[in-house]
């Protein structure tokens, strides 16, 4: 799982009906002070996140455990809004 | 799977409902590896050198419950036994 930033939304009219409902949000990785690294990914979003809020994201296959994703075509899922994150 | 070390901890308050109650780390890839938020199995704390598994398999630490991971901390690190490099 990594930290990213949502920087972007994305619509989709045709596309695979269990994606149906699914809000997609383009996000891209932050490190742990909050800048931005390389890259984007389009996740699903599970928690009702919004604009330029760090999220979680869970990739891969275990996107597929995330609420409402079972049986979906998704590798990318945000499960969680990150309130703080604390480097010893 | 991986060696890593504890460099913090990530605090979500909105999260999936899998996640609740679960100890969020932040490790870093030994020995200069990219940052990952992965769940703790095993009450890991601050700086300690952890097991770190990737992937589906990663959620198989907390069976029954289907946890949407793909970073679990496993073991906490005792100690390192490594003989000479290999030679090429």
């Amino acid at each position: 799982m990594f930290l990213a930033r949502i920087v972007g939304t994305v619509v989709a009219t045709r596309k695979d009906p269990r994606l149906e409902g699914k809000k997609l949000l383009i996000c891209r990785p932050i490190d742990p002070d909050g800048k931005d690294e390389k890259g984007y990914i389009i996740a699903v979003d599970t928690v009702h996140a919004g604009f330029r809020e760090e999220v979680l994201i869970v990739q891969g296959s275990s996107a597929r455990m995330a609420q409402g994703c079972k049986d979906t075509p998704v590798d990318a899922a945000i499960v969680g809004i990150v309130d703080q994150v604390s480097q010893d | 799977m991986y060696l890593g070390k504890v460099i913090g901890r990530v605090v979500c308050t909105i999260k999936d409902q899998a996640l609740t109650s679960r100890k969020l780390l932040l490790v870093r890839r030994l020995p200069n590896g990219p940052a990952v938020v992965a769940i703790d199995s095993v009450g890991a704390g601050a700086g300690e050198t952890v097991y770190v598994c990737r992937g589906r398999e990663a959620a198989f630490a907390f069976k029954p419950d289907e946890v949407p991971t793909e970073a679990s901390v496993v073991a906490i690190v005792d100690q390192i036994n490594r003989p000479e490099e290999p030679t090429l």
